[in-house]
């Protein structure tokens, strides 16, 4: 079915992992941070103690607006429909995640989407995407 | 230009002649191929002095093959990035052979995921939870096809690529396969069959699809000098190309791959105009998968690949490049769902004169084999030698 995840059989260290602790627990309370780097200015994603762009450590953690766009997507027909996809945030990062509650046949690449979270079963908090125009 | 003199060749080359290992330890399919490849270049196992491999025998790095093949080396090479891995083992043993650090080098593989029941394009891979972005992927279903049909999915919205452009890649590897005894799959397809097979992940259909198989192969890269005493045509490596490309910290970009970058490496170290390129080797995990480095490569223009794979452009004695005669991933063999290993094989094949006579290449005196493991959508590596025959 739609949604199916994988993370059941997750190692629970794989979710509680000093670097990323903070990104989980605010998942848990709906909301969805990423990274910016104040020494060159950029975001980044997925979220690291030192920015990617430019080696520095002086990151901190912002919270997204948690709207973008489509950038590109598949439906996983052998693997009960999930939908994998980058949606670009309006921040500028692309991130890899799902869409969900949706038809296949409503997407398309640029539709707006909007940040919602999905718990999984071994307690996580996730952050997926709907289409905006259905919320 | 002024071309480049090879530095070390490819004397040996053997490709494993099972496609289901039900009978056969992973070891053994090792072993085997590694004798295959050194009796076509006519040398032992005791002339080998340095080794190249990938993970995929059980335990750490070369630990187990080596003590299993009883070898005695100088140099020895881990290096893995998928199924791209050989292209690259034959670039580190030339650059090895160039610095002295070996003679006769080794390049092995060998797996069994078909007699073990995997569904290698869309069952959950193996990982370590400490991959710093397992946590930010495994939730979403990271399938390897499902990353290479987001990658088809930007294609077609960027550049007009179509299904039907996508499946003329399986429809030329099938007209090669059908010449191919050995080939898994030897039934020559339509457009129409591959568009109308089950999606697996849109737009990827079925028949875009490689084949899973058992089995195993091998390559002797040798020094100037040994290959002067071998009685088998000379393989030149004349460029190298290799590179790994991620999500860019976020900023990602999926209208080109990694082999990109190593093509213009082998290309700048080649000293060859494209055109002169008689025949290419192409990972063909997936059509886009060849769609991408065609263009990638410089064969066409970025986003007008779809458009050089049509109507046969692909097919050996048709179209204008011919490539994968020996069906390829798609059709023939995709050992341990490794397939740089067999591109490679077949370009040497054409360079010898040695593929089969309804699809070799007249006059083969270039040829290029590129690879593209990983997953396509997000981590990948590229990789790209240049050969030449040598009087």
């Amino acid at each position: 079915m739609a949604g199916e995840t994988n993370t059941e059989q997750l190692d629970p260290q794989t979710f509680g992992n000093a670097e990323t602790a903070t990104f989980w627990n605010a998942a848990k309370e709906g909301r969805l941070l990423i990274k910016h780097c104040t020494a060159c200015d950029e975001h980044h994603w997925y979220p690291r103690t030192h920015c990617p762009h430019c080696g520095s450590g002086e990151t901190e953690w912002v919270e997204s607006r948690g709207e973008g766009s489509i950038y590109t997507f598949t439906v996983l027909r052998r693997n009960g429909g999930q939908i994998p996809c980058y949606v670009t945030l309006d921040e500028g990062i692309s991130i890899f995640t799902n869409i969900v509650d949706c038809d296949p046949d409503d997407l398309a690449i640029g539709k707006r989407v909007r940040v919602r979270f999905r718990e999984e079963r071994n307690g996580t908090s996730v952050p997926v995407f709907v289409l905006s125009e259905q919320v | 230009m002024s071309r480049r003199k090879a530095r070390a060749y490819i004397m040996g080359a053997y490709e494993h002649p099972t496609r289901l290992a039900t009978d056969k330890t992973i070891a053994q399919l090792h072993m085997e191929s590694a004798l295959g490849a050194l009796a076509d270049a006519g040398l032992s196992l005791l002339d080998v002095d340095g080794f190249f491999c990938g993970n995929d025998m059980p335990g750490i790095g070369a630990f187990a093959i080596v003590d299993y093949l009883n070898l005695k080396l100088r140099h020895i090479d881990v290096t893995d990035t998928g199924g791209s891995s050989y292209m690259i083992h034959v670039a580190h043993a030339v650059e090895a052979i160039q610095a002295g650090k070996c003679s006769v080098a080794l390049i092995t593989l060998g797996g069994r995921p078909r007699a073990e029941g995997a569904n290698t394009g869309t069952m959950v891979r193996p990982y370590h939870h400490a991959q710093p972005e397992i946590p930010f992927e495994l939730p979403y279903g990271n399938m390897i096809v499902g990353s290479y049909a987001m990658c088809a999915k930007r294609h077609m919205y960027e550049f007009g690529t179509t299904s039907e452009q996508l499946a003329w890649v399986k429809v030329a590897a099938s007209h090669h396969a059908q010449h191919n005894e050995r080939a898994l799959l030897r039934d020559v397809v339509t457009v129409e069959e591959v568009v109308n097979s089950p999606l697996v992940a849109d737009p990827l259909h079925r028949l875009d699809c490689c084949v899973i198989t058992d089995g195993g192969g091998a390559l002797i890269v040798t020094s100037p000098e040994v290959a002067a005493r071998l009685n088998r045509p000379k393989v030149g490596v004349i460029g190298m190309g290799e590179t790994i490309k991620g999500q860019n910290g976020g900023k990602v970009d999926l209208s080109f791959s990694a082999v990109a970058k190593a093509a213009r490496t082998a290309f700048e170290e080649a000293a060859i105009d494209r055109q002169d390129i008689k025949y290419v080797s192409l990972y063909d995990s997936f059509t886009i998968t060849v769609l991408m480095q065609i263009e990638d490569l410089g064969f066409c223009e970025k986003g007008q690949g779809g458009r050089f794979v049509a109507d046969g452009n692909l097919i050996s004695g048709v179209g204008r490049l011919p490539f994968n005669t020996d069906g390829g991933g798609l059709c023939n063999n995709h050992p341990n769902n490794r397939g740089g290993m067999t591109k490679i094989i077949e370009a040497v094949r054409q360079l010898r004169g040695e593929a089969h006579p309804a699809v070799q290449v007249k006059n083969c005196d270039l040829a290029l084999a590129s690879g593209i493991g990983g997953w396509l959508g997000a981590r990948h590596a590229g990789s790209v030698v240049i050969l030449e025959r040598e009087a």
